[in-house]
């Protein structure tokens, strides 16, 4: 791996982030007023002297001019403090590690459940001899594509958790009240990795080493799966980025649906509250995760793809 | 149709059709895309319960009558009452008008602040392209659903402000279609030929540029329609549209919410409802690209 090459990407992607912040900021603390939210928060009621309104600026740093405050938090967001919640005063960061570790459950379970689905859809869809099969199983993407993500959960819930009885309809204990938030928040992911594949897969099946491939006397099923997989799975590794951040956005809606505890769930009263730094913290979560696993997979093409070379980066 | 005749000699050649009565061509249409014909149906009904709800739903939207509280599906009540007794299809009709509203501002937004983003970036190139394009490349980096978010705490409640954050959290995609269709339309020969005879930029600009450069961001339009009807919705599921009493697609999913155990229908119709118009939608959109569309 040339070492001007992983410098440019690393310099791109922390410009990419740097802006993420600028324009994080701009909406957040100039389209806003932060300082009626702190009073709406702190007063309980009750009207603020001046002095106490004051206070609260200094205390949050919003007394300083806004180049000022820009500054100073970019200067304290590099060094990982990301500010502290309006609401309960808690460090943004903490309270984003807090509600990490079961977003990451149901964003993993999701992922797998995705590439799975989406792979075997797209694959069958391929494969099928049956004209209709392959029609009726290439529909079902943009079919899963059109359902609001929060009524499919509840309806989830109404028929294997209220009809049938087998999943808790809420909460987050034990692996079997994963599924249900797992299936809801791969059918979008899913479809979109379905669509994505069944192009590759056809331009690979297209291709001369599936016809010498043929000619050689393998089997249909040998060709699609060892020798056009492989080549049409990474074109749709480069969506890998967008998936990513899809599914943990798709949180939002998933864990309020499934009233689970995570990201998600801390985010949407952190928009209820206007609890600014908090939004700006998962806001910027989701672009850096964007970013890292862009970059990664960027890192990684020349590796499973010999035919792209660094040298001149698509 | 004129579209159909200006396509060049680089795109797929139309299967030669003998010329028939226009009749007889539309009945063969309807024939053999029925799930289209559907679907322009679908749309026209939403589009009319948006403008007179009273049409299909002469009843009072927020008219409780106790006595026929939870119903299910039935005669009477094609989706059912409500907790309070109200009928779930009028509540459906007359919600139309607040989620469409919603959805239109949405594609708007999105249609004039990315159309004029790419368009700008695309037609002065330089360093205003560089610029624009990046900020475009940040606004990608965050999905759309939490740049939505971020704009409703600042901006605050309501189903206009939710439009807007929605609108704005697409607009990153319009820019980037449009600045691909303005660079392509400014390399062509008219353009030179307009340059060359010496018409000012904006004569350029808005009578050869624009017009055809607008193709493949309108049909975009058409298919963020439908997802700017599932995010609206989303958001005012999440609770951030409008206030309990008025009926809208995604809050009275939400409200239904609570009696899910014992009545589905509640839940169910508004979002069977959402679903149908977003297929339909989609599915007149993957026509128009065909037609529209460039080959991507």
């Amino acid at each position: 791996m040339s070492g001007p090459y992983l410098l440019r990407r690393l310099a791109a992607a922390v410009g990419v982030l740097w802006a993420a912040y600028t324009v994080s900021f701009a909406v957040l603390y100039l389209l806003a007023d932060p300082v009626a939210t702190l009073v709406a928060r702190a007063s309980d009621g009750t009207t603020l002297t001046t002095a106490e309104l004051d206070a609260l600026r200094v205390q949050y740093g919003l007394d300083q001019p806004v180049p000022v405050q820009y500054l100073d938090r970019l200067w304290a967001a590099l060094q990982g403090d990301l500010g502290t919640s309006f609401v309960n005063g808690q460090p943004v960061t903490s309270a984003i590690g807090e509600a990490l570790p079961p977003t990451l459950q149901i964003a993993s379970a999701g992922l797998v459940l995705a590439v799975v689905l989406g792979a075997g859809v797209a694959l069958t869809a391929t494969y099928a001899r049956s004209r209709w099969l392959a029609q009726a199983l290439m529909g079902l993407p943009s079919l899963a594509v059109s359902l609001p993500v929060f009524w499919v959960g509840l309806m989830l819930v109404q028929l294997f958790s209220f009809q049938l009885g087998w999943l808790p309809a809420v909460g987050a204990r034990g692996p079997e009240a994963l599924i249900l938030p797992a299936i809801t928040l791969a059918l979008p992911t899913g479809a979109l990795i379905a669509q994505v594949l069944v192009k590759s897969m056809g331009q690979a099946l297209a291709e001369p080493y599936v016809t010498t491939a043929r000619a050689k006397g393998v089997g249909p099923l040998a060709v699609h799966l060892r020798h056009a997989l492989g080549n049409a799975a990474i074109p749709a590794l480069t969506v890998l980025g967008y998936v990513t951040g899809n599914l943990l956005a798709g949180t939002v809606v998933v864990e309020t649906v499934f009233t689970r505890p995570g990201l998600g769930r801390i985010t949407v009263s952190a928009v209820a509250d206007q609890d600014i730094p908090l939004v700006q913290g998962v806001v910027l979560l989701a672009a850096f995760v964007f970013v890292v696993v862009n970059l990664v997979v960027d890192l990684l093409y020349p590796l499973l793809d010999p035919r792209v070379s660094q040298a001149v980066p698509a | 149709m004129t579209e159909l005749l200006e396509r060049g000699p680089d795109r797929a050649p139309l299967p030669a059709r003998p010329a028939e009565p226009g009749r007889g061509r539309l009945l063969r249409f309807l024939r053999r895309r029925p799930g289209l014909v559907i679907s322009v149906l679908v749309i026209v009904v939403v589009l009319v319960s948006a403008v007179f709800p009273q049409l299909f739903a002469p009843g009072d939207p927020n008219l409780a009558v106790t006595a026929e509280r939870s119903l299910p599906p039935g005669p009477g009540h094609w989706f059912g009452t409500d907790y309070l007794g109200r009928d779930v299809w009028t509540r459906v009709v007359h919600g139309t008008a607040l989620s469409l509203q919603a959805t239109l501002i949405a594609v708007a937004v999105a249609l004039v602040v990315g159309g004029l983003i790419g368009l700008l970036a695309g037609f002065v190139g330089r360093w205003v392209d560089e610029g624009l394009m990046r900020l475009v490349d940040v606004l990608l980096a965050i999905p759309p659903i939490l740049l939505a978010l971020a704009l409703i705490a600042a901006l605050g409640f309501g189903t206009t402000n939710v439009a807007i954050a929605v609108g704005v959290a697409s607009v990153a995609q319009f820019a980037r279609v449009m600045r691909a269709e303005t660079l392509r339309v400014r390399g062509t020969v008219y353009v030179e030929a307009a340059r060359a005879v010496g018409t000012r930029w904006w004569v350029t600009l808005g009578r050869h540029v624009l017009p055809n450069a607008a193709g493949p961001v309108l049909v975009l339009a058409v298919l963020e329609f439908g997802l700017a009807i599932l995010a609206v919705s989303s958001l005012s599921f999440l609770g951030y549209g409008a206030p309990p009493p008025a009926p809208e697609w995604g809050s009275l999913v939400a409200e239904g919410r609570n009696y899910l155990a014992t009545a589905w229908w509640m839940c169910a119709m508004p979002g069977l409802t959402i679903a149908a118009t977003v297929l339909a939608v989609n599915r007149v959109s993957k026509a128009l690209d065909g037609e529209w569309g460039r080959d991507r």
